[in-house]
C-alpha cells in the first residue's frame, strides 16, 4: 500500500508513522508537506501528531488551512482513508472533517502516559482487525485531547456508532479515573458518518515494536491496510 | 481603523482554566468570586477604510478561523 504522511511545520510524530508504516509493515510511505497541493498515488493518509503551527490560536486551526488540506478533503469526499493521531485528530476537526472539538484536558496537564482502550465496534477501517474484547494499550501525549461535542453530535455518534474507542482502565472499565483527559463519554477516538475518516488522540505508532513496550498499535494501521487490501479499486 | 474581537468558550463548554483562575482567587482571599472564563482578546488593524466591508470580513474570519463555532462565541467591535 501507498501511504501519505503530512507534515506540517511543527509536526514531530510524522517520522514515526513513517518507520511503523514502512520499517514495521512494509508498506511505502511518502511525506507530504503542508504545501503540496497533491497527494500522489496514495491509498490512504496519516496525519501526524505534533505542535503544527505551534498550537497558535487553536490546536490545529492554522494547520486546516494548508494547502494539502484541500487535497485531503477531496481524498475523504471520494472515500479514501484518513486517519489522524493526536494532533491530526485535532486538525481533522477544525477541518470539519470530523465532528467535534478538541479542548484544554480537565486537569489542565499535560499528560504524557499508556492508557487502555477498548474498542466500540470492529466496523470500521481502523478496527476490523483489532479482536473483541481486546485492549489497547498506547501511549498518549497531550495538553488538549478533551473530547467535545454538543449533545445532538453526541447522540448522532452514538446512534452511527462512529465512536470507535474509549478509555479505559486495564480491567476494561470504564472509570473517572482511566479518563486521561476528561473527554466526553471517555471517547478516545471517533469516525465520521463515511466511516472513512478516523481520529484519536492515543499513538498507534509509538506502540508498534517491542521494544516501545507494546504493539497493540498495529492493529489499527493493520486494519487500514486490511480494508485497502479488501478494496482494490480505492481512492486516488 | 481596528476590529477589537473577544472570543469566549461557550457557556456549555468546559473551562478548566477559569475554574482554576476562580479557586486561586478565592484561596488569596478575594472574596464574592464567582465563576471565571477564560477566553482570547484580539486587536486586528485595518487599512480598510469603509467600516461595513470590514465588519462583514472580520465576521467571516471570525466565522472560519478565529472562532471554533463548535466550541466558542465571538463579538467584535471596528473603531
Amino acid at each position: 500500500m501507498n501511504f501519505a504522511v503530512l507534515q506540517f511545520p511543527g509536526s514531530n510524530c510524522d517520522q514515526d508513522v513513517v518507520h511503523a508504516l514502512r520499517h514495521v509493515l512494509g508498506h511505502s510511505v511518502e511525506l507530504r508537506w503542508h504545501k503540496e497541493a497533491s497527494l500522489g498515488a496514495a491509498d490512504a493518509v496519516v496525519v501526524p501528531g505534533g505542535f503544527s503551527y505551534g498550537d497558535y490560536l487553536r490546536t490545529g486551526a492554522i494547520a486546516r488551512f494548508s494547502p494539502v488540506m484541500e487535497a485531503v478533503r477531496q481524498f475523504a469526499a471520494a472515500g479514501g482513508l484518513v486517519l489522524g493521531i493526536c494532533n491530526g485528530f485535532q486538525i481533522l476537526c477544525e477541518a470539519g472533517l470530523l465532528p467535534g472539538a478538541l479542548i484544554r484536558n480537565r486537569s489542565l496537564q499535560f499528560r504524557c502516559e499508556h492508557i487502555f482502550l477498548k474498542t466500540s465496534t470492529p466496523d470500521s477501517p481502523f478496527t476490523n482487525r483489532i479482536p473483541p474484547d481486546k485492549l489497547l494499550r498506547l501511549p498518549i501525549a497531550h495538553g488538549e485531547g478533551c473530547y467535545y461535542a454538543d449533545a445532538d453530535t453526541l447522540a448522532r455518534l452514538k446512534a452511527n456508532h462512529q465512536i470507535l474507542w474509549r478509555y479505559v482502565n486495564a480491567q476494561g472499565e470504564i472509570t473517572a479515573d482511566a479518563n486521561p483527559n476528561g473527554a466526553l463519554d471517555h471517547i478516545a477516538g471517533i469516525c465520521n458518518e463515511g466511516r472513512n475518516v478516523a481520529g484519536l488522540m492515543p499513538h498507534p505508532e509509538r506502540a508498534s515494536e517491542p521494544i516501545l513496550g507494546s504493539t497493540d498499535g498495529r492493529l489499527i494501521l493493520e486494519s487500514m491496510i486490511a480494508a485497502l487490501a479488501s478494496r482494490p479499486t480505492a481512492a486516488g | 481603523m481596528k476590529a477589537k474581537i473577544v472570543v469566549m468558550p461557550k457557556q456549555a463548554v468546559l473551562d478548566p482554566q477559569g475554574k482554576a483562575i476562580q479557586n486561586a482567587l478565592t484561596q488569596m482571599g478575594y472574596h464574592g468570586i464567582g465563576a471565571v472564563r477564560v477566553g482570547k482578546y484580539l486587536e486586528i488593524e485595518l487599512t480598510n477604510s469603509d467600516p461595513e466591508a470590514a465588519r462583514q470580513q472580520i465576521d467571516a474570519a471570525c466565522h472560519k478561523i478565529l472562532s471554533n463555532p463548535v466550541i466558542e462565541d465571538y463579538r467584535f467591535e471596528i473603531e
